[in-house]
C-alpha cells in the first residue's frame, strides 16, 4: 500500500507543527498558491510504520552478504554514523565564520592529509560529491591545465581522451561533458590495455587517458609503467578511476603508479553509506602540476587556525562544483573510518578484501564455474561467466542473480563490464568472514544443480521476496512514475 | 584488526584452498617499484571509545551556536522518526537499487518521493535526485539544451539574482559544453528582474532561469517572466525553495503556460545544516521532456504474477548503458536524503509544511521589524519576500559579524562581495526554530554592538 | 536465421532502405537489429526539413536494456518521421521493414542508394555478427 493510500483528508500531526502560527499577511495573492499539494495526512504512527516496513522490503549490507562487484558493499560502522551525527555538526551552517568552525574544518583538514598519504597524490580537494563529479573534476582539470600551456594560449590539438573500452560508462559520459572526443582503447585477452593499439592511438590530439586500476575486469593492469610513459610522452596526462581503489589500499598508491589526477569513490573504499543509491563522496587528488586547478573549497591550516580556500585564493581553480562543502556529512564518516582503521587497518584492506576474493575464486572454479581470466590472480573481485550455462541450459547471468536472492544473498554485479559475456562481477569485501563466502559458494553450486533439473525453476526465480521478476517492458513503454488521486 | 573477521586458522585454511603460501603472494602480479612503502600521516588506529571522545570535543568547539543565516541553507525542526528511520540499516546500507525485487522499500519510497515532488512543484513528473541545488540547476541548462530544440543558440538568460553559488557551479558545470549564461541585472529598489527592463529583441535564446524566491528572498514577477520566456520560443527553468512551496504558486502554475523545468535545494525537507551537505537536488518536469531528464527514475509496473511493484525505468538514458551519449554522468545520487525528505513530507503533510512555511516567514517579518526598530538596520528592497531578507547596517558587516560570532551567534550571510554594490549588506533569516526572545536578543545585541564600536 | 529482403539496399549499422517510385528513400532498421535490441519502448524520429550527412545520428531506438542511434545512411533531407512509432514502438518488433519504418528521406544524389551494400553482403556481416 502506497503512503497516500492510508491518507486522510484533515489528518494532521500537530506535535510536528510550529504552535499558533498565523498565516502570513503581507504577501500579496498573485504570488499564493491556491491548492492542496499531494502530500500525504497521516499520523506520526503511520508513518514510522509504513517507511519501516518499506525498509525490511530491502537487502542491505547490514542485512545480507552483498557482494556487488565494483561498488564495495563493505560494512558501514555503526560508529562513523552516530560519531558524525553528534549536534555540533549537524547544527553547523555552511557559512559560518571560521572562527565557529574549527572543530569541523580540522577533521576536513586531517582527512585531505590522510588521503593524501593513501593515494601519493601531492593535494587533495574534497568537494566534488561523488565519483562521477570527482571524475568531472578531474577531466575539467585537464583540460584546464592543456588550457594554460603555451604561455596560456593553449594546446588546442588535445580534443582527445583516452578509454579502455572495459572502462564504467561514466568515463566517457565524462569525456563528452567536458567536451573531449573519446577514443577507446582495446583490452587483450588477458585482460590488459592493449599496448600496441595504445602507441598507435596516442599523438598530439591526446589529452588524456582515463584507467581504473585494476581495471574493471578484476584484474591488476601490469604494464601501468609503460602506458605511463606512452601517454606522458605523447603529452597526456593520467586520470586514476578510483572505483577499485579498495584493491590496493595502502599496497600501491595511485600517485606512484605516474597518475596526474585520481578522484576516489569514499563510499567504497572508506566505507561511507551507499544509502539506497548516495550520498557519496569523489574527492580529487592532483599531481604537482595540476594543483592550481584543483575545486574549490578546500581547507587550509595558517598557524593554528583551520581556514577555508575559494575562488579568491585560487584563481586558476576549476571552480566549485556545489553550493557549499560538497558532501560534507559524507567526508566526517570517511574520516572517523579512517581514524578508526588507522595506519596498520588500512593496510590491511587490500590484503584481506583480496583473500577473499582469490578464495571464492578458487572455490567457484573447482566447483565447476568458468573463470573470465583463469590465468590471472584475482583483485578485490573477480569475473565468472556464465555463458555455457546460457547456450546449454538456456539459464543466464539474470537467472542465476535472480535465484541467489531467494538463497538470501545478493547478486553480484551481471552483465558488466560489458565485454564479458553473462557475467557475475563478484566482491565479497574484507569485512566478510569465511562462513558468509562459503554460503554464496555452496547456493551458486545449489543453483547450478536447479539448472540442470530444473531450469524453470530458475528462470522464474525469485519467489520468496516481496515481488516475483517484474516488467521493465511495461515500465518503460507505459510510464507510470507519480501516484494519481485517481486511482485510489 | 577493526572490521576485519579473519582469524589465523581462517587465513590460513583460505590460502590453502588458494594454494598459495601468504597472503603476500597474491599480489605478485604488482611489480616491486611500485609497491608502497607504507603510510605515514595516516595516524595510528584508535578504539570506538578513543575517537568517541576525540570527535566529541571537535563537535563541542562548532557547537552551541544560534543561527540567522540561510542563503541556501535553513535551520528546520526535523522530527526525530525522519533519521531515526533513515539510519535503519536496510536503507543506510543498501546500495542503489538495480535488482528490484530486492529494493522494493527503496523503489517504493523514491516512488512516492516523485508523486511528492511532482505535486509540490506543480510539474507533471520527478526524478529521484540528483546532488545538490546549484548542480541540479546545472543540470536543468543541460537539460533545457538538450530539450528545446527549436533553439540552436545554446544562450542561457541567468539573473544575479540567482543564488551567486548555484550560477557559479552552472557556469562550471556547462562551459565545456558551449553554453554561455548571460546575467540579467536587477532592479536597485526592488531587489527583483523587473519585466520592462528585458530585452525586447533578445534573439535566440534557449530558457530562462527564474528563482523564487530569489536569492535576496525576494518574490519574481514569475508570472510576466515566464510568459515572456515563452513568447521567445524559450524554456523556463523555475529555481525554487521547496518550503515556499506550500505558500507560494507552484511553477507549474507560472504565466500562461508554466514552468518547464522545476530544480532546486531539497535540504529543507528533513537535512540538517550539516555544513552544507549531504543535501539533495530535486528535479521536476513536464511529461514531454521525461527522456530529456537526467538522473534515475523510478516506474511502476507489474510482476510475473501481476502483482505491483517499482523498478528504475529509462535507464537507457543513463551512462552505464549511454556512455559518452547520456544525458549526465551521474549515476550515485542522494538516495539517503530523499528516504528523509520523504519521511519529513509524509510527518509534517500538507498542513504541517504549510505551517512551517509560514512561521518561517512571520518570524523573518518580525525580524526585520525588530532590526528596523533599532534604529542601526534597514530593509534594503521594497518588494515582497518570502522568508528571507537582505538588511542594511549601520557597522561594517565584518565587525557585526565579529562580535556577534564572539557570542555564538551567526547574524546572517555577508553578501558584499558578490554584490558589492549594496553596501554594507547581511541576508538574514528567521525560520520557525527562532523564539521571540532569540529575535529580541538579535535586535539588543545590535544596538549595543553599535554602540561600543 | 534473420529476414533480409532481396529489394533493399543495406548499411553496416544495420539499417534498411528502400527506393520509392519517386527517388525518394525509406528507412528503417533491420530485422536482425531489432531481435538484438529486444522490446522497444521507445522512438525518437527526426523531424520532416531535418537535413543529415551520410552517418550523422538522426534518430534513437530505445529498449529496456540498450539505447541505440538510427544513422543516415545517404545525405538528406528528412520528409517524414513515422510518429505513428511515438505510440506504439513495438511495431518495429513486429514489422521491421514494414509499419516500423522510421523516416523518409530525400537524398541529395541519387545515386547514392545504388553505392549501398545489397542483401548478400549484408547477410554476411550478419552471419559474422553471430558467430
Amino acid at each position: 500500500m502506497l503512503i497516500f493510500e492510508q491518507s486522510r483528508n484533515g489528518r494532521v500531526n500537530t506535535a510536528q507543527q510550529p504552535a499558533g502560527t498565523k498565516a502570513v499577511s503581507d504577501i500579496p495573492a498573485e504570488f499564493l498558491r491556491n491548492d492542496k499539494p499531494l502530500l500525504p495526512e497521516v499520523s506520526e504512527m503511520q508513518a514510522v510504520r509504513h517507511y519501516t516496513r518499506l525498509s525490511t522490503k530491502n537487502f542491505s549490507i547490514d542485512t545480507h552478504f552483498y557482494p556487488l562487484g565494483s561498488c564495495t558493499m563493505k560494512y558501514n560502522p555503526r560508529g562513523c554514523n552516530s560519531l558524525s551525527m553528534l549536534p555540533g555538526f549537524l547544527n553547523r551552517h555552511p557559512d559560518s565564520p571560521v572562527n565557529m568552525s574549527q572543530g569541523f574544518l580540522s577533521c576536513m583538514y586531517d582527512l585531505q592529509e590522510i588521503l593524501k598519504d593513501v593515494t601519493g597524490m601531492k593535494e587533495v580537494s574534497l568537494s566534488p560529491m561523488a565519483g562521477a563529479q570527482g571524475e568531472f573534476a578531474g577531466v575539467a582539470m585537464i583540460r584546464a591545465y592543456h588550457d594554460a600551456q603555451n604561455g596560456g594560449k593553449g594546446d588546442p590539438e588535445r580534443t582527445e581522451i583516452l578509454v579502455p573500452d572495459a572502462a564504467h560508462g561514466t568515463n566517457p559520459a565524462t569525456a563528452t561533458m567536458c567536451n573531449f572526443k573519446v577514443r577507446e582503447i582495446p583490452t587483450n585477452s588477458d585482460g590488459d590495455v592493449d599496448i600496441d593499439a595504445l602507441k598507435q592511438a596516442v599523438g598530439p590530439q591526446t589529452a588524456g587517458i582515463m584507467l581504473t586500476n585494476p581495471s574493471t575486469l578484476g584484474v591488476f593492469e601490469r604494464k601501468i609503467k609503460e602506458i605511463a610513459d606512452i601517454v606522458h610522452k605523447a603529452g597526456g596526462l593520467l586520470y586514476y578511476d578510483g572505483a577499485n581503489l579498495n584493491a590496493i589500499l595502502g599496497k600501491v598508491k595511485p600517485g606512484d603508479m605516474g597518475f596526474d589526477v585520481i578522484h576516489m569513490n569514499l563510499h567504497k573504499t572508506f566505507s561511507t553509506p551507499h544509502g539506497g543509491g548516495g550520498p557519496g563522496a569523489g574527492p580529487v587528488g592532483v599531481s604537482e602540476r595540476l594543483i592550481p586547478y584543483l575545486p574549490v573549497p578546500m581547507v587550509t591550516k595558517v598557524s593554528d587556525e583551520y581556514q577555508v580556500i575559494t575562488e579568491k585564493d585560487n584563481p586558476n581553480s576549476i571552480g566549485r562544483l556545489s553550493a557549499f562543502m560538497g558532501n560534507a556529512g559524507v567526508l566526517l564518516r570517511a574520516y572517523i573510518y579512517a581514524r578508526l582503521l588507522g595506519r596498520d587497518g588500512m593496510q590491511r584492506v587490500a590484503e584481506y578484501a583480496t583473500l577473499n576474493a582469490n578464495y571464492m575464486m578458487k572455490k567457484l572454479e573447482a566447483a565447476g564455474f568458468e573463470l573470465a581470466f583463469p590465468n590471472r590472480k584475482a583483485t578485490h573481485e573477480f569475473i565468472v561467466t556464465l555463458k555455457k550455462q546460457a547456450k546449454e541450459l538456456n539459464v543466464n547471468a539474470m537467472d542465476f542473480a535472480k535465484r541467489l536472492l531467494d538463497y538470501g544473498f545478493h547478486a553480484p554485479t551481471t552483465y558488466f563490464p560489458l565485454l564479458v559475456p553473462e557475467c557475475f562481477l563478484i566482491e565479497p569485501t574484507e569485512t566478510e568472514a569465511q562462513d558468509a563466502l562459503d554460503g554464496f559458494i555452496e547456493a551458486m553450486i545449489a543453483i547450478q544443480k536447479e539448472a540442470e533439473t530444473d531450469a524453470e525453476k530458475v528462470k522464474g526465480a525469485p519467489y520468496t521476496l516481496p515481488v516475483r521478476r517484474l516488467d521493465d517492458v511495461k515500465a518503460a513503454k507505459e510510464l507510470d512514475l507519480t501516484w494519481k488521486q485517481q486511482q485510489a | 584488526m577493526p572490521f576485519i573477521p579473519h582469524t589465523e586458522e581462517d587465513v590460513k585454511s583460505m590460502l590453502d584452498t588458494i594454494g598459495v603460501d601468504s597472503i603476500e603472494d597474491l599480489f605478485d602480479e604488482i611489480s616491486d617499484e611500485l609497491r608502497a612503502e607504507g603510510l605515514t600521516k595516516v595516524p595510528e588506529g584508535v578504539s570506538e571509545m578513543e575517537l568517541s571522545r576525540i570527535m566529541h570535543e571537535r563537535a563541542q568547539q562548532d557547537s552551541r551556536t544560534l543561527c540567522f543565516a540561510g542563503a541556501g541553507a535553513y535551520e528546520h525542526h526535523i522530527p526525530a522518526a525522519v533519521w531515526e528511520i533513515t539510519t535503519r540499516g536496510e536503507f543506510y546500507s543498501a546500495y542503489t537499487p538495480y535488482q528490484a525485487e530486492a529494493s522494493q522499500g527503496t523503489l517504493q519510497l523514491l516512488y512516492e518521493y516523485q508523486t511528492m515532488m511532482a505535486s509540490l512543484t506543480g510539474m507533471d513528473i520527478s526524478n529521484a535526485s540528483l546532488y545538490d541545488g546549484a548542480s541540479a540547476l546545472a543540470e536543468a541548462v543541460l537539460m533545457a539544451v538538450r530539450a528545446n530544440r527549436k533553439s540552436k543558440s545554446k544562450r542561457i538568460f541567468m539573473p544575479r539574482t540567482v543564488h551567486p553559488a548555484y550560477r557559479k557551479v552552472a557556469h562550471n558545470i556547462v562551459k565545456g559544453q558551449g553554453i554561455t549564461l548571460e546575467e540579467l541585472d536587477f532592479d536597485m529598489d526592488g531587489g527583483f528582474i523587473d519585466p520592462e527592463s528585458l530585452p525586447k529583441d533578445p534573439g535566440d535564446f534557449t530558457a530562462l532561469v527564474i528563482p523564487q524566491p530569489n536569492y535576496f528572498g525576494v518574490l519574481e514577477d514569475i508570472d510576466a517572466l515566464t510568459n515572456w520566456a515563452h513568447e521567445h520560443k524559450a524554456l523556463v527553468i523555475a529555481v525554487v525553495n521547496p518550503t515556499s512551496l506550500a505558500l507560494l504558486k507552484a511553477p507549474g502554475s507560472w504565466g500562461d503556460k508554466g514552468a518547464d523545468i522545476t530544480c532546486g535545494e531539497g535540504q529543507p525537507l528533513g537535512a540538517p545544516l550539516s555544513s552544507g551537505g549531504p543535501y539533495f537536488g530535486f528535479m521536476a518536469c513536464r511529461q514531454a521532456y521525461v527522456r530529456q531528464m537526467p538522473g534515475r527514475i523510478i516506474g511502476r509496473t507489474v510482476d510475473l504474477d501481476g502483482k505491483q511493484g517499482f523498478a528504475l525505468t529509462l535507464q537507457a538514458r543513463e551512462q552505464h548503458i549511454r556512455r559518452s551519449k547520456a544525458t549526465s554522468n551521474i549515476c550515485t545520487n542522494q538516495g539517503l536524503l530523499v528516504t528523509a525528505a520523504t519521511i519529513y513530507m509524509s510527518l509534517v503533510g500538507p498542513d504541517g509544511l504549510s505551517k512551517v512555511a509560514n512561521a518561517c516567514h512571520n518570524n523573518t517579518v518580525d525580524l526585520i521589524d525588530k532590526l528596523e526598530a533599532t534604529g542601526k538596520a534597514k530593509r534594503l528592497f521594497n518588494r515582497p519576500l518570502f522568508h528571507e531578507s537582505v538588511m542594511q547596517f549601520e557597522l561594517p558587516t565584518d565587525q557585526l559579524m565579529d562580535a556577534m560570532s564572539a557570542k555564538r551567534i551567526l547574524p546572517g550571510v555577508d553578501i558584499s562581495e558578490d554584490y558589492p554594490e549594496l553596501g554594507n549588506v547581511m541576508l538574514v533569516c528567521a525560520t520557525e526554530t527562532k523564539t521571540d526572545a532569540d529575535l529580541q536578543m538579535y535586535a539588543d545585541l545590535v544596538i549595543d554592538i553599535t554602540k561600543n564600536s | 536465421m534473420s529476414n533480409i529482403p532481396d529489394e533493399l539496399r543495406y548499411t553496416k549499422s544495420h539499417e534498411w532502405v528502400r527506393r520509392e517510385e519517386d527517388g525518394t528513400l525509406t528507412v528503417g532498421i533491420t530485422d536482425h537489429a531489432q531481435g538484438l535490441l529486444g522490446d522497444l519502448v521507445f522512438v525518437e524520429t527526426p523531424e520532416a526539413e531535418d537535413t543529415f550527412s551520410s552517418g550523422d545520428d538522426c534518430a534513437v531506438i530505445e529498449s529496456v536494456k540498450a539505447a541505440s542511434d538510427v544513422y543516415c545512411p545517404v545525405d538528406g533531407e528528412v520528409i517524414e518521421g513515422n510518429e505513428a512509432l511515438a505510440d506504439a514502438p513495438e511495431t518495429i518488433n513486429h514489422d521491421a521493414y514494414g509499419d516500423g519504418w522510421i523516416f523518409k528521406l530525400k537524398p541529395e544524389d541519387g545515386g547514392a542508394f545504388d553505392e549501398l551494400m545489397g542483401h548478400e553482403e549484408y547477410a554476411e556481416i550478419v552471419a559474422e555478427e553471430d558467430h
